[in-house]
């Protein structure tokens, strides 16, 4: 169905009050409220979206206390090839992702059963299932929580921006001039602190929904546990004859995306570039690590049966043996 | 011929052990992104030290040798070593050193696995020790080299 940009407008206008009463959810498992370490997955029913950017809004309205109030002058970077990244002059930016926008409308022109029209996709972070922002950061502020959200920490964050470039989608926005590297070397350490969404993970301790999916008039949005989650986009997908995105995604993803058309056609219709991320087939960004993780357990056994095997035969073959060394 | 004729590693065990730590405290640093910030990425064939996920599976291939390594003269130790040689203090401050970069080596390694979660503050506390023990075990290293100080001596000597 063609969008109405009056009726977009109208919605975004009156969104707020409606919204509240619409909120579209999976039965709300026990891991909301902290009883259980399920992961929860939100499931993004992309036929249902209007693009009026409710979402949006109720992400920044909820989320504003946690955008960064930068400190400027901004430290003199050394080198001088480091670029600052400073969006607190454009904080209402919101055709991509930036620190003050961690939820943005995608729009791609496609056809669907023969008739063009245009789709809207809420993109923000994926929260995988084994994110390498987290795993790959290496001073502990990005993680990972028992429920399923990846978030970062801003008080921990020094802004090196490296869990922006081992995000597949690149999902994490920095700012410069706020957080812990302003009191230890700002000029030659750290750039700031990057931010994206959490998924209202303090909401969704005390059981609450993420704004986005609360607010949501077209109920585009679920939350439930992952496997609940997939179960019900591949009904959707079986009965449209539709499509899956995220469910392999870098290993697994907590988003899980369905889509009348296939996502290489989606990923080609949509503007992609810096705060605006793909939607193609991603590898499992640390399977390789996780295989080698396993090789460690075998690794020290391996040594110890070497070193056995060693002495067995010198120990079998008499005097026989390398030439002694001094160690050192 | 006696259990404690075994002679001891050679020289290629000390040589492999000296490399794999220069690899490891090199591909350890670059998971910090400093590597482009401060041009050494910039330096001809050394590009790949800025590429996160290739210096990341280095550091945990190099760990696999690490952990063969220690459990190789673990071993030795035990079974032949010990019984004509035993460890001088700087041995003992390099080996518990080492040790503490394998522990926390291992718990950030825990830490990576898909469902496997810590607090920050932990996390951030056994980054900075495996950093920290690491540029321990280095400054020790030189310190006993230019002094000379042995990791053994012969149970009879009384020198370091």
């Amino acid at each position: 169905m063609p969008r109405d940009i009056s009726r977009r407008h109208f919605l975004k206008a009156g969104i707020a009050a409606a919204g509240a009463l619409t909120a579209s959810r999976l039965p709300l498992p026990n891991a909301v409220r902290g009883a259980s370490s399920r992961e929860l997955a939100t499931l993004i029913d992309i036929r249902k979206c209007i693009g009026c950017e409710a979402c949006v809004e109720a992400c920044s309205w909820t989320n504003e206390a946690k955008y960064p109030e930068p400190k400027k002058p901004f430290p003199r970077m050394f080198p001088s090839r480091v670029k600052v990244s400073d969006w607190s002059d454009r904080p209402h930016v919101t055709d991509r992702l930036t620190p003050y926008n961690w939820l943005f409308i995608q729009e791609a022109r496609v056809t669907v059963d023969g008739k063009e029209r245009t789709l809207t996709v809420p993109r923000r972070c994926m929260h995988c299932q084994n994110p390498p922002c987290a795993d790959l950061c290496p001073w502990g502020a990005a993680r990972k929580l028992e429920n399923g959200i990846t978030r970062i920490h801003p008080d921990i964050c020094l802004g090196g921006s490296k869990c922006k470039k081992v995000c597949p989608w690149h999902i994490p926005q920095r700012q410069t001039g706020t957080g812990l590297y302003l009191d230890l070397l700002p000029s030659f350490a750290g750039n700031g602190v990057m931010y994206k969404c959490d998924r209202c993970y303090d909401r969704v301790a005390q059981g609450e929904l993420p704004a986005c999916i609360e607010i949501c008039p077209e109920e585009v949005q679920k939350i439930g546990p992952r496997d609940a989650v997939l179960k019900e986009a591949h009904a959707i997908a079986r009965e449209i004859g539709g499509y899956i995105y995220g469910e392999h995604e870098n290993g697994g993803t907590n988003t899980i995306y369905v889509s009348p058309v296939p996502f290489e056609e989606l990923n080609r219709a949509v503007q992609k570039g810096p705060g605006r991320p793909h939607l193609k087939p991603v590898e499992n960004a640390m399977a390789h690590a996780d295989n080698l993780a396993k090789a460690m357990v075998i690794a020290p056994v391996a040594g110890v049966a070497a070193a056995a095997a060693r002495f067995l035969k010198s120990a079998g073959r008499g005097s026989g043996g390398d030439q002694e060394e001094n160690p050192s | 011929m006696n259990a404690s004729d075994v002679p001891l590693p050679g020289r290629w065990i000390r040589r492999s052990f000296a490399a794999l730590f220069a690899g490891m405290a090199f591909t350890g640093l670059g998971q910090m992104p400093i590597f482009k910030r401060y041009y050494i990425a910039d330096i001809p064939g050394l590009g790949w030290s800025a590429d996160f996920f290739l210096t990341h599976l280095l550091h945990y291939l190099g760990a696999i040798l690490v952990l063969a390594l220690f459990g190789y003269m673990a071993a030795e130790y035990a079974l032949s070593i010990r019984k004509r040689y035993v460890l001088t203090g700087a041995g003992w401050i390099r080996v518990l050193l080492l040790a503490g970069i394998v522990g926390t080596g291992v718990v950030r390694v825990l830490k990576n696995l898909p469902d496997v979660s810590f607090s920050p503050a932990f996390t951030m506390l056994v980054d900075i020790a495996h950093l920290g023990l690491m540029m321990l075990f280095l400054a020790a290293a030189l310190v006993f080299a230019l002094m000379k100080r042995r990791w053994v001596r012969e149970r009879s000597s009384t020198g370091a």
